[in-house]
């Protein structure tokens, strides 16, 4: 019997009892459909909260003063921490070369008022690099101007909501005098609106130089720096590098963080594929499930056949022709209802698309393989067990099985 | 030649032990038409499944042309099936999904025989049994006695020297009964051994000769023309 007629013969078999075969492709399609959604959306998650923080910026590493580890109490030393300050931002850029850039920041709330608005925002104190950093455009103006670091000013940058909430009537934000604090500053630009981004909100903020919020704050100590590294190969690199020098400059203790982008997202990523873990677990029992009514389908196909294997004993096929029939049958089920699922998983993950453009909803590679692998496995196992019994059986008996 | 010699077959059911051959002797000739009678539970279908090589007895032996059946392994017992015997059954055994074709094609499709070869003898086998306009009807299309047409073309298709028929007219109307028997008499004319296992004297009326069994051996042997018709009124 050659694999043509046998693959024929299987297939003649399924489409002649089409009830049971649209059964148990329904079943099947189903299972592995649920697996490769459920993966799609746990995937798309995971790279939607990648994606923003990956906008935060590039090859970004971040320091803050203080440690974020449990430390004991050591003899000699007394635990609290040093400022992180501008001689600290001075002293990396001038020894760390794979340091590009560094945006001090200084963070505050203050009253922003003008005329006869005011608004309470987080006062952002920086310098020019920030934007660069940060990956911002400007709205109108521009941002704060380049410069030496040290030099204060009266001037502003509005986010694109204090802006408008601010200037209400109709005005011109750019030139206008406004007051942060007691302060007087003139409004030199407006951010372009981005939405809420990782913790900052840079549509509702007030941006000045950093020294201008330093004394406004009367404050020596950075919130944070962060360090744009020229090269992402360069990033671990930085890090030690900036690390020994900070060390260096606060008497040998290291009293801060240094959190590098990779790490922040790396752990997300962990989070995010436990998360998917447990839709493949989800999605594992539905696709049991669906093994289960294959066995089913096989075991009662099996059953009602048993006469047709006597029958087929009798004029003189072989066992193993009989169960290469079966199983040609399961293997054939179980692709088509492999591919059918994939292809219904698929939809829907693109429906989720079309309906949320902004979700990247996408079956990934592995849920696929692991989804046809399975429903093949279990079709196949499920498909030939049954059969394989029934081949035993006296042909006689087998027969007089109506 | 058919070869059977104190063939016993027994088997265990619970606690019983059944004999269902006791001690059985028969030689049955190439081109013989012999008839296997008996009240039920007699083992007449016992022993045309050991005929059939179906069945393996638990003692004595069974020489088909020489070969010693019982030392055979499964495999080629399904040879000897396969190329050596046909069957016709009672209940026709055809296989619902398949067209008549389909169903007398299965010997050839699972012997290996290539595909142009496998239609032309199906073609022949259904002309030989009158079917010719009705090969891709399926079973439920087909009345009894053309669906018993069908078994008998799939039994033949192989070209077998042993036609072996359990009760072959037991479930036909008297008209499509005799049609079947008249071509049953007429492969046999042309040389195929044939066994019958039947109740009715008529069909049995038909054959060479006559074995009638009793609790599992041979009670009497007579001539099929010794008999008796029963006549219906």
């Amino acid at each position: 019997m050659s694999v043509a007629d046998l693959v024929l013969f299987a297939l003649r078999s399924l489409l002649g009892h089409r009830l049971r075969t649209v059964l148990s492709l329904v079943g099947m399609s189903i299972g592995v459909g649920a697996v490769i959604l459920l993966t799609s959306l746990g995937e798309g998650a995971r790279r939607y909260v990648t994606d923003q923080f990956s906008s935060i910026g590039s090859n970004l590493v971040i320091v803050f003063p203080g440690r974020n580890e449990t430390t004991g109490f050591f003899p000699g030393s007394i635990g609290v921490p040093h400022d992180l300050t501008l001689e600290d931002v001075e002293a990396v850029l001038r020894s760390v070369r794979e340091v590009a850039r560094i945006a001090p920041v200084v963070v505050g709330q203050e009253t922003v008022s003008y005329r006869e608005r005011r608004r309470t925002v987080p006062v952002m104190g920086t310098t020019r690099d920030l934007m660069v950093v940060q990956e911002f455009g400007m709205a109108a103006g521009s941002f704060l101007p380049a410069g030496d670091l040290r030099r204060g000013a009266p001037l502003v940058v509005l986010g694109s909501e204090t802006a408008r909430e601010l200037f209400s009537g109709g005005e011109q934000p750019i030139g206008a005098a406004v007051r942060i604090g007691d302060r007087r500053a003139r409004v030199i630009g407006v951010i372009e609106p981005r939405g809420l981004q990782v913790g900052v909100d840079f549509d509702d903020i007030a941006v000045i130089p950093v020294v201008t919020a330093m004394q406004l704050f009367n404050r020596s100590s950075l919130f944070r720096m962060i360090l744009q590294i020229r090269s992402h190969a360069d990033l671990e690199t930085a890090r030690r590098n900036v690390r020994q020098v900070l060390i260096e400059r606060h008497d040998g203790e290291q009293d801060f963080t240094i959190l590098t982008q990779d790490a922040v997202v790396d752990t997300l990523g962990t989070i995010l594929g436990v998360l998917t873990l447990a839709l493949v677990a989800i999605a594992a029992i539905s696709l049991s499930v669906a093994g289960i009514g294959i066995m089913n389908v096989m075991l009662v196909s099996v059953s009602e056949r048993t006469s047709e294997i006597g029958l087929l004993r009798a004029i003189g096929a072989r066992r193993r022709q009989i169960l290469a029939v079966f199983l040609a049958e399961a293997a054939l089920l179980s692709t088509a209802g492999g591919v059918l699922g994939v292809v219904l998983g698929a939809s829907g993950a693109l429906a989720v698309v079309v309906l949320y453009p902004e979700f990247p909803a996408q079956p990934p590679w592995w849920a696929v393989v692991a989804a046809i692998a399975v429903a093949l496995g279990f079709g196949l196992l499920f498909g030939t067990l049954p059969a394989r019994r029934a081949t035993t059986l006296d042909p006689i008996e087998a027969l007089k099985k109506a | 030649m058919i070869e059977l010699h104190d063939i016993r077959r027994t088997y265990v059911l619970g606690d019983e032990v059944v004999h269902a051959l006791d001690g059985a002797d028969e030689t049955i000739a190439d081109g013989e038409h012999v008839a296997i009678m008996g009240p039920s539970g007699s083992g007449k279908s016992t022993l045309l499944n050991m005929i059939g090589c179906l069945d393996r007895p638990t003692s004595g032996s069974y020489r088909l042309d020489g070969r010693e059946v019982g030392q055979l392994s499964d495999e080629e017992l399904t040879r000897i099936r396969r190329e050596q015997i046909g069957f016709v059954f009672q209940f026709f055994h055809l296989v619902p999904r398949l067209t008549a074709a389909g169903n007398v094609e299965l010997p050839l499709l699972f012997g290996g025989a290539p595909r142009g070869e496998r239609r032309r003898r199906v073609a022949e086998a259904l002309a030989a049994v009158g079917l010719s306009p009705r090969t891709e009807h399926r079973p439920d299309q087909l009345s009894g006695g053309e669906r018993q047409r069908v078994a008998i073309a799939r039994a033949t298709v192989t070209r077998p020297k042993i036609l072996l028929a359990d009760e072959p007219t037991g479930n036909l109307d008297s008209k499509s009964g005799t049609q079947i028997l008249e071509l049953l008499d007429r492969m046999n004319d042309e040389g195929l051994t044939l066994v019958v296992v039947t109740h009715d004297p008529n069909v049995a009326r038909r054959a060479d000769r006559v074995v009638l069994m009793v609790d599992g051996r041979i009670a009497r042997r007579m001539k099929g023309s010794e008999v008796p018709a029963i006549v219906v009124a």
